[in-house]
């Protein structure tokens, strides 16, 4: 997979580049507008992060020139205002996803996943499987090791999210917002219960450990 | 033009105009008598003096006589300087004329009441006369006409005197008057001057001055008091800003030395991979709350400037609160607090605020409920505004703390400021933000071991 970014800022380009490419994509990097669109016209990115606030072109004339020439990959916008106009702006212009500066790579990450699935098309499992660990989507039912797991609905769709994304590491806010639809930070510690409890049912009593929390970024789900 | 003038000078402007117009009426009204004073003087003299003419033409009583007559008018008249005199015969003859005298043609002739005869007045050679006639009958049956007429030259000269004196007197006493009404105007308007200055005085760093309401007259005392208000106001919302700055600066400054500390320490010397880790895993968590202070920072922000909703759509508050159950399920259970709702209701807004103020009320709940305790979430629409309440078992919140907990990073306890689950102490400024761009309101209360919260949405 391959990610165009175009960013300014020097360390976040760099962070953001090499984040990327730590994550398994190729990464090219534009320090302006004008590189930036030279480079995703002529190239064959999967999918274009772009800053708002560049020097040369902005990202808003970056997307619509962008647009006009016929190019359809999805973009990304990264921007350091908050405001309502922008947002509706970049919708209007076609974005397809956004972020707040300051942001957590990890949310960053999960979401660029995200995008980079949504083009794929493909059969929709109705099982998902990590090591001795099977999920049947259809008949809602969790079995490890041979053994039949109770969960509740939350639970049941939280591993749906952990397993539908092995490996990735996911943020608490998505979590929260996939499983509960809460878009909004809680300053309370729910998501660790709930994964403490999840982890409870589905990992204590069997080996290998299947769920990890990875601190300061969130919890990841992977066979080892 | 006038509208520019200080009040000083427009004062003493009215006060020397109101001056001038009285003692100008006032000097008209004297001339006017001094002038009639004088004309009754004139009519006095020549009323007498006509009352001796018609005594010697009464004793006449032979044409001899008649013609003798002139002689003892003459006497009688022609001394007097300043009257002029004629007398015609029965045959318009003249018997006795001032010399060099001329009068109207038309001389009214009077017969009878001396006193009430108009006064004639004319002038001549530059002089202006004053004059009577009468006709008196003679003892022989004839008529004898008399007229008569003083030169009032003096009185005149006296009058221009008066009158140039008057002006004199006007324009010094305009000037007296401009003087003191500008000493009275300056005098009476001292305490807008000196609250002008009390004002002056008042910056950023002397918001608590106040006027003086009660040592200013009556008129100024509303003023000072409607501007002593002004000025509270500026004074509370000026403290909770800089309050709110250094806060901030606070919020920031501890976190940021932390990982400031923590980082330089880190690399003091050389250690394992797996501290390093801990260490960027330590950062990772404080830098995450920062951000999410900042984010609260700007949510704030955005809700307080007027945020208008623009998403207003009936939002179903019982199903809201029924989904932050659902989320808050996993941590309710683990610490045994049952969450019950009870009622429901409609309110126009924007669901994902709504959503967001409710969250914080909840959570607020939750952290400051004991183990084993409840949280209760009740709707009900009480004759009008509709009433959302959240209520918690826990430790009371003492009465002072109550209406400060919806200020920006107030806490009852400042040393849970860094406490682990706490929030960005933001959380229920947040809240009354979202109320306040809803027209509606938040309340806290607490006693005997509940706390309340309530959400009132307006009709």
């Amino acid at each position: 997979m391959k990610i165009l970014i175009v960013e300014d800022e020097p360390k976040t380009g760099d962070y953001l580049q090499q984040g990327l490419a730590e994550s398994g994509f190729v990464v090219d990097l534009a320090r302006n507008g004008v590189d930036g669109l030279h480079l995703a016209v002529t190239g064959d990115h999967d999918l274009l992060v772009l800053d708002v606030m560049l020097p040369g072109l902005n990202g808003w004339q970056v997307l619509e020139t962008l647009r006009r020439s016929g190019k359809e990959i999805p973009v990304f916008f990264l921007t350091a205002r908050d405001q309502v106009e922008d947002r509706v702006r970049g919708l209007e212009l076609g974005a397809d996803d956004y972020l707040v500066k300051p942001f957590a790579f990890s949310e960053f990450l999960a979401r660029v996943r995200t995008l980079l699935r949504r083009g794929r098309s493909g059969m929709e499992s109705t099982a998902l499987r990590a090591a001795d660990l099977e999920l049947d989507l259809l008949r809602r039912r969790v079995v490890r090791g041979g053994q039949r797991i109770d969960l509740t609905a939350k639970e049941f769709a939280l591993l749906e999210l952990l397993m539908r994304r092995q490996g990735e590491v996911l943020p608490r806010s998505l979590i929260a917002s996939q499983v509960w639809d809460m878009n909004f930070d809680s300053d309370t510690n729910v998501i660790e219960v709930a994964m403490r409890r999840l982890r409870a049912k589905v990992d204590d009593a069997f080996e290998p450990k299947l769920i990890r929390t990875v601190r300061g970024m969130g919890y990841v789900l992977e066979a080892p | 033009m006038i509208a520019r003038l200080s009040l000083t000078a427009r004062l003493t402007l009215l006060f020397t105009l109101g001056s001038v117009a009285v003692l100008l009426a006032l000097g008209g009204l004297v001339g006017r008598a001094i002038e009639r004073h004088f004309e009754d003087l004139d009519r006095a003299e020549l009323t007498g003096k006509l009352q001796h003419a018609q005594h010697l033409i009464a004793q006449v009583d032979s044409l001899a006589q008649l013609e003798r007559l002139s002689a003892p008018l003459g006497d009688a008249f022609l001394a007097h300087h300043d009257l002029v005199v004629r007398v015609l015969g029965p045959d318009q003859q003249v018997l006795l004329a001032t010399p060099d005298a001329q009068w109207p043609p038309q001389l009214p002739v009077l017969a009878t009441e001396l006193a009430l005869a108009p006064l004639w007045t004319w002038a001549q050679d530059g002089k202006n006369y004053r004059g009577l006639a009468a006709t008196f009958p003679t003892a022989m049956g004839t008529q004898v006409q008399v007229a008569m007429a003083i030169d009032s030259e003096h009185h005149d000269a006296f009058l221009r005197a008066f009158q140039r004196s008057l002006w004199l007197f006007v324009a010094c006493a305009a000037l007296l008057m401009g003087l003191l009404g500008w000493f009275a105007a300056r005098r009476g308007l001292a305490p807008l001057r000196s609250m002008r200055e009390q004002a002056a005085g008042v910056t950023a760093h002397s918001l608590d001055r106040r006027l003086p309401a009660q040592a200013v007259p009556a008129e100024l005392a509303d003023l000072a008091a409607t501007l002593n208000e002004m000025l509270e106001r500026l004074e509370e919302a000026f403290r909770r800003l800089s309050d709110f700055s250094s806060d901030l600066a606070h919020e920031l400054r501890t976190p940021i030395s932390n990982l400031m500390m923590q980082t330089q320490v880190a690399l003091s010397r050389p250690r394992d991979a797996d501290s390093y880790r801990a260490i960027l895993e330590s950062n990772a968590e404080e830098f995450e709350r920062l951000a999410r202070m900042i984010a609260d920072m700007l949510f704030l922000a955005k809700a307080e400037n007027g945020l208008a909703i623009v998403h207003g759509e009936p939002v179903d508050l019982a199903r809201e609160v029924r989904d932050l159950f659902d989320f808050y399920e996993a941590l309710a259970d683990e610490r045994r607090i049952a969450l019950v709702l009870t009622g429901d209701g409609m309110v126009q807004g924007d669901r994902l605020m709504l959503r967001r103020a409710l969250n914080n009320l909840l959570s607020n709940a939750l952290r400051h409920t004991s183990p084993g305790g409840r949280v209760t979430v009740t709707i009900v629409r009480q004759e009008g505004p509709l009433l959302l309440q959240v209520e918690n078992t826990g430790e009371t919140i003492p009465a002072q703390h109550l209406d400060r907990l919806f200020e920006r990073f107030y806490r009852v306890d400042p040393a849970r400021q860094h406490a682990a689950g706490e929030g960005t102490g933001l959380g229920l400024a947040i809240t009354q933000a979202i109320l306040r761009a809803h027209q509606g309101e938040v309340s806290a209360a607490s006693a005997g071991g509940r706390t309340v919260f309530t959400l009132r949405f307006p009709y």
